[in-house]
Formats: C-alpha cells, structure tokens, sequence
C-alpha cells in the first residue's frame, strides 16, 4: 500500500505548480486552469487523508469542492468570454483599471 | 376772643397742612396752571401760602391755651434694625413762630411777585416762565414748612435739603443770562456747592448723633427727635457733643451764609429780587439760626462749641459790614447786609440768647424783606424809565455813551425820592430799622443781641458794635445814593412808581418794621416768654437752656443809638456835602464814591469783597480745577483710556487674539488636523502603490497572508 506521505507530496507539488501557474502565467485560461490544479490538489488531499482516516467526511468534501469548482468554472470562463469582448485579449496584466 | 382758648387744643392737628397746602397750590399749578392765566396763577400760589400762614395761625392760637405745644405724628417714615424715623411734626412756640414768620412773609411776598414777576417775565423775554416761578415758590414754601415744623433732625435735614434745591433753581432762574450768558447758571451752582459743603457737615453731624446717642437710647432705638436727643445728651461724652455741634455749625455757615462759606449769598443775588427778599434774606438762610436754636440743647452743654458758634457769628457780621460799605449793586449791598445781620443772629444763638437771636431772625426778615421788595420796585422803576427812554428818539440819543446800562448800580440812581414815593418812605421805613434807631423793629432785637453779648461774650461784643456802626453807614449811603441828590442817568430820571400790588405788601411790611419790635417791649417780653415755654422746657431737668435774659441797658442801649445815628450822619455828610464838593472837579478826576479817596486802597480792597471769591478760586477751585484736569485728561483719558483701555485691555485683547489665531488655532489646532491629513495621505500613498492593479500580485499577497496565517497557527499550535 502506498503510504499517505506519497499522495501528499504529490498533492503539494500540483498545490505548487498552481499556485505558480496562477502567480506567473498572464493568460486567464491558463490561470484559470492552474486554479482548477490546486483545487484537485486539494481534493487529493482529502481523499488520501479519507482512505488515511478511513473516514467518509473527507470524500464528501471532494464532491463539494468538485461542484464549487464546477461552478466557479461555469462563472469564471463568462468573466472569460465578457472580458475578451471588452478588450479583445485575456492577458490578465491589460485588466489593470483597479490600479491605485 | 371769640375762640376759647381751652377748644383750641384739637388745632394742633392741622399741622401737617402747613406743608400740604403750599404742596396742593404747587400741584395745581403744575399740572393745570398752563391753561390758567396770569392771575390765576398767581391767586392759587398766593392761596397756597396764604392758607399755610392761616393755620399758622390757628397753631398758634392753641398754643396761646397749651403752650407746651405737641408732637403730631403723621406717618413712620424709615424703620431700619435701631434706627426709627418718624414723619412728625412739631407744634411748639419755636416752630410756630418760624412758621408764622415763613407763611406771613411769604404770602407777602407771594402778592408782591405777583406784580413784580409779570413785569419780570416780559422784561426778560419769557412770559412762559411766570408758572414755573410760582410752582418753585410754592415749593419753596412747602420746604421751609417742612424744616421748622420737623420733630427730628432726619426730617429737619429734608426741608433743609429742599430749601436748598429751590434756592438753587431759584438763583439759576433767568439761567441763560448774567454774564456770558451763563452768569446766572454759575451763581445758582456756586450757592448749591457751597451749601452741599455745609450739608456734608450736617450729614456727619448726624451720622455722630447716631454713634453717640443710639446706645443711650430707651430699648436701643433712635429715632433723631429732638427730645430724645435733648434728653439723652447730658449721658454723651462731651467730645462727642463737641463733634456733633461743630459739624452742625458747618451745616450753619453754609445755609446761614457765615464764614467762611458765606460767598454764594452775593452771588444768589442773580435771582429775581422776590426771590431775594424770600430765601436769601428772610426765611432760608435763618435756617442755620434756626438749627442752632432748635439744638440749643446740646449747644448749651458745650461752651466751646458755643464760643465757636458766637466767633464766627460776630467775625461774619463786621466783615460783612465792611464789604457792604463799597459794593454799587443795590441787592449786592442788601446781601452783605444780610450776611452781616445772620452774623448777628448767629452770634447770640451761639451765646445761648437763643431768644435774642429769633427775636433778631423776625424782625430782620421783616424789614429785610421790605428793603429787598424795595429795592425789586426801585430796579423795576428804572427798567420801565429806561424803556421810555429807548422809545423816546430824542432821549436815546444822550444814552448812547450809556450801551451797558446796569438798572441795579447805584451810580447811575439818585433823586428816585421824588419818582417813587412809596418806595421811598418804605425804604426809609426798612433802612432805619435795620440801622436800628429807635423805635423800629430793629433797634429793639439789636440792642437785646447787644445787651446779651456785653454781658455772655465781650468780645463779640465789640465786633457787633462795631458792626452796627457800619449797617447804619451803609444803609444811609444807600438811600443817599438811590434816592437823594439828582439822577445821573436818563433811565433813573424817568422812573415811574410800582403798580399796587407791589406797593401794598411793601407798606404792609413797612408797618411791620416800624411796630414789630413791640412784641419784646423790654420789661414786658411778650416774646421771651413765649420762647420760654420752648427753651425751658427742654431745659427743665435736662440740659440748661436759654442763659438768663439779661434786661434793658440804658447804657448799652443810648451806645447803639448814637453810634446808630452817627453812622447815618456820616453817610450825610460823605455822600451829601463832600459830593457837592466833589461836583467842582472836572468829571475825569471825580471819583465815583467820596469814600475811594479817603479810604483809598482800602476802598479797592472792600470793593473787591477782599479778594475772597480771587482767593478761594486760587486756594480752592484751581487747584480742584487742576486736579479735575489732571483726573480727567491724565488719570482718565491717557491713564485709563490710552493705557490701561487701548494698550492694555485692546493691545492684550488683540495680542491675545493674535496668538489664539495664530500659534494656537493655526499653528496647533490646524496642525494637528494638519498632520493627520497629511500623514493619512502619505500613508496612502505609500499604499496606493499595492494597488497595482495586477492579479497576480493580489494573488501573491493573498497567499502570502495565507501562509503567514497558516505558519502562526502551526507554530502556535504546533
């Protein structure tokens, strides 16, 4: 059996990837999908810790999150699709009208 | 009689009358005399007067029955902790007999200024004013009432006070005219100065009265009545009585016109004459003897206040004399004359002969009065022939080196006797018996002054014959001068006799003069004894009253009579003879008086009142003046207003000010706000830089709070 330190790793290491992914990269899809990689860090780490604890609260989580995320995407790709109308790019630098 | 004496009793409670009915005509006067014509006016002011006179009268036929005389309480006037004044008045032989004198004379003169004020008015140029004479007359009255019928010095001290500010109004009456058109003004503020000296005496006189005599009194309350002061007196240390009589004989000098605060009687002179005759010489200024009678009682206790008293009496009646005997205005001389007759009357109330000094006081205005209604007449007489001359072209000529015609210099009169008639026998009448040849009213009260003195005080004595010397030289150099001789001027040759109703009260007077003295016939002393019931019944028991009445001295007597008579020879021959004998030198070496060169620069120094007006306006007024100056321009005006108002209070307001506004308000309430905004706004202009408007940044920080949150929980939880 693979010990929980493995999928912890693992979940930490796409937990970084997205953060760095939301912090670097200027494309919204991309930062976009660098979002949805820490989510499913996150479920990954609810899941190992669930089969860990061998408790059933941690799977609900997941599917909680798995719906937040399915709405979030359902918003988040119309701020999109709104934003390419205005400004015709989805660099996320151009969106910088909140500028102090 | 038809009244039995025994009924007359109840007349005493008239009394409040004698001040009511003056009062009643005053009001009526005032306040509907405006619609009233002349005659009117002066018919309800005579009334008033004349109805005070009549329960005189009827007072002093009850005490004919009861000569003890009453207290007739009217109201309680002041109640405060010890001390109880009462409104009440006193009915004895003393008050009475001012009352009489007050309300007789007074009605008299009323009549006669009735007569005198209508011409008056026109020849002044005001007709509007003849009311306004008649309701200060009236209250003239009323005051004087008030002050010989008081039964406590309180209520004496209104009537006192009141006398005074008719007086004064009286003096100030023609106000916009005299000299420089204020002349007038001036008089009447001197004499009402002068006397408020001498009130300021009474008043500490009475504050004394209240510190000595308060604690003897019966339960600690005292109420300044004569009685209970004369009662209590003799248990007073007899420094305090010295203290209280001093003070009171200052309040004397100045209403009595003794020295040294005789100097506003002369000048009071710028009244109408009745006023004259009425206040300034036969019912006012006796008030001072008056006083002195009233507190005969305390007086007695005290010889050195009674020395003082009789000093400054005798001291005034010569130096009064003297000045008479070189003043040209005829009331001026009728003034010093009377000065130097209350000198008299002051001498003997402060020998204790208070009987010879009210004698005096009665007969003095009998025919003092008379000679200053005279004197009114004869003035009256001129100013209508100096107004025929002014309507005669012919006679307005010769009058043209005459532009400053004075109707009351003596120099322009002469041979008025052939003009005035009746004014001249009156005058003569007056004359002699103030000169006191017998057997005028004068010559009995002087000759018992003088009999009292040889006997009391030798050195008055002395000045008094002296005195009397001098009355006899003045009065005949008066009536030579205004009525012998021939006239020296235009106005004066045409003069034409008064109108009846000054004429009668002049003869009526006149009659008075000659027959007054009767009442204290030597030997019989009708008028003593009728004092007496006043002085001894205060002095049974108590203090010592009257000195014992010394009789008739033919020694003393025949003394007076001819230096009397030696006086008036002399006036004879000086302003008869030697100013024929004048008339040969040529007009520019012809002196205006046959006196100045005989006299000489003595002459100038009595001319000039010896400089006392000079002397006090260098000792008192400048100075006074200086000091007002300096109070007003130093003190006042650069001191308070300059420094302390504008440098200190303005200059420290505004500097205060300036600090507020400045330093304080803007420098350091601003600057607080200051500074926060300022500093809110560099702080956010530090921040407003995180507001990049990057998401990337937001993101960066927001997980870098993350971790920073999450770290702290691990460490503290860990």
């Amino acid at each position: 059996m693979v010990s929980v330190n493995y999928y912890l790793a693992l979940s930490v290491i796409l937990f970084i990837i997205g953060a760095l992914g939301v912090l670097i990269r200027r494309n919204a899809i991309i930062i976009f999908m660098s979002i949805e990689l820490m989510l499913n860090a996150a479920n990954l780490a609810f899941v190992a810790f669930a089969r860990y604890w061998q408790a059933m609260s941690g799977q609900i989580f997941v599917f909680f999150i798995m719906t937040v995320a399915a709405a979030e995407v359902a918003i988040g790709l119309a701020l999109i699709v709104t934003i390419f109308h205005t400004k015709s790019s989805i660099d996320v630098d151009q969106i910088s009208t909140l500028k102090g | 009689m038809l009244l039995n004496a025994a009924n007359t009793g109840g007349f005493f409670y008239l009394v409040p009358f004698v001040v009511l009915f003056p009062v009643i005509g005053l009001l009526i006067n005032m306040f509907v005399g405006g619609r009233l014509g002349e005659k009117a006016i002066g018919a309800i002011a005579c009334l008033g007067s004349g109805l005070a006179f009549g329960v005189a009268v009827l007072l002093g036929l009850a005490l004919v029955g009861k000569p003890d005389g009453l207290v007739v309480p009217y109201l309680d006037w002041i109640t405060i902790g010890t001390l109880q004044l009462q409104w009440a008045f006193r009915v004895d032989t003393l008050s009475v007999t001012m009352m009489l004198v007050v309300g007789g004379v007074g009605t008299l003169i009323h009549i006669y200024a009735v007569g005198y004020m209508h011409d008056d008015v026109r020849h002044n140029g005001d007709p509007g004013r003849f009311r306004r004479f008649f309701v200060y007359f009236n209250l003239f009255i009323a005051a004087m009432m008030i002050l010989v019928s008081a039964s406590n010095y309180m209520m004496l001290f209104i009537g006192w006070e009141g006398v005074g500010l008719c007086s004064y109004l009286l003096i100030g009456f023609w106000y916009e005219k005299g000299k420089d058109g204020i002349g007038n003004a001036l008089a009447g503020k001197k004499a009402f100065i002068a006397n408020r000296i001498g009130d300021l005496g009474f008043l500490i006189a009475a504050f004394l009265m209240f510190k000595y005599f308060q604690p003897l009194a019966p339960n600690g309350v005292f109420s300044f009545d004569f009685d209970s002061v004369a009662s209590l007196a003799k248990q007073v240390p007899p420094s305090g009585i010295l203290a209280i009589t001093l003070f009171l004989l200052l309040g004397v000098t100045g209403k009595s016109a003794q020295l040294p605060l005789y100097v506003w009687l002369p000048d009071a002179m710028a009244g109408p004459t009745p006023v004259s005759a009425l206040i300034h010489a036969a019912t006012m200024v006796t008030a001072g003897v008056y006083l002195v009678a009233r507190s005969h009682a305390i007086y007695s206790l005290v010889p050195m206040a009674q020395n003082t008293v009789a000093i400054v009496g005798g001291v005034t009646a010569l130096f009064a004399g003297t000045i008479a005997l070189a003043q040209f205005d005829i009331k001026k001389v009728l003034a010093y004359s009377t000065i130097s007759q209350l000198g008299f009357m002051v001498a003997a109330v402060g020998m204790g002969a208070f009987t010879a000094g009210m004698f005096h006081l009665v007969m003095h205005a009998f025919f003092k009065a008379l000679l200053f209604l005279s004197a009114g007449s004869v003035i009256q007489g001129i100013e209508r022939g100096e107004h025929h001359v002014e309507q005669d072209p012919n006679l307005r000529k010769r009058m043209k080196h005459e532009m400053h015609f004075d109707a009351q210099d003596m120099r322009n009169m002469g041979g008025l006797r052939t003009k005035m008639k009746v004014t001249f026998w009156v005058y003569l009448v007056g004359a002699l018996a103030l000169s006191g040849i017998i057997p005028l009213a004068g010559f009995w009260s002087k000759d018992e002054i003088l009999t009292e003195a040889s006997a009391l005080n030798p050195a008055v004595y002395w000045l008094l014959l002296l005195a009397a010397f001098l009355t006899a030289l003045y009065m005949g150099r008066q009536i030579l001068m205004v009525f012998f001789g021939e006239s020296r001027s235009e106005p004066v040759a045409h003069a034409t006799e008064s109108p009846a109703i000054m004429t009668v009260p002049l003869v009526i007077l006149a009659g008075l003069s000659v027959v007054g003295g009767f009442i204290n016939f030597p030997s019989v002393n009708t008028f003593t004894h009728w004092l007496a019931n006043t002085f001894s019944a205060v002095a049974e028991g108590t203090a010592g009253g009257e000195a014992a009445p010394a009789g008739f001295n033919f020694v003393i007597a025949t003394v007076s009579t001819i230096l009397a008579v030696g006086g008036l020879l002399l006036a004879w021959y000086l302003y008869m003879n030697r100013v024929h004998e004048m008339r040969r030198l040529p007009q520019n070496q012809r002196a205006d008086d046959p006196l100045r060169p005989i006299l000489g620069p003595v002459f100038t120094l009595l001319e000039n009142k010896y400089w006392v007006d000079e002397f006090y306006g260098y000792i008192v007024v400048k100075p006074y003046e200086w000091l007002s100056g300096f109070l007003a321009d130093k003190v006042d005006w650069n001191f308070w207003h300059d420094f302390f108002h504008d440098t200190i209070l303005v200059g420290g307001f505004n500097g205060a000010t300036r600090l507020l506004s400045g330093p304080i308000d803007l420098g350091f309430i601003d600057g607080i706000s200051n500074f926060l905004a300022d500093g809110f706004k560099e702080l956010a202009g530090q921040m407003r830089k995180i507001q990049s408007g990057f998401v990337r940044n937001y993101a960066l920080s927001i997980l870098i709070g993350v971790i920073c949150i999450i770290g702290y929980l691990i460490i503290r939880l860990g």
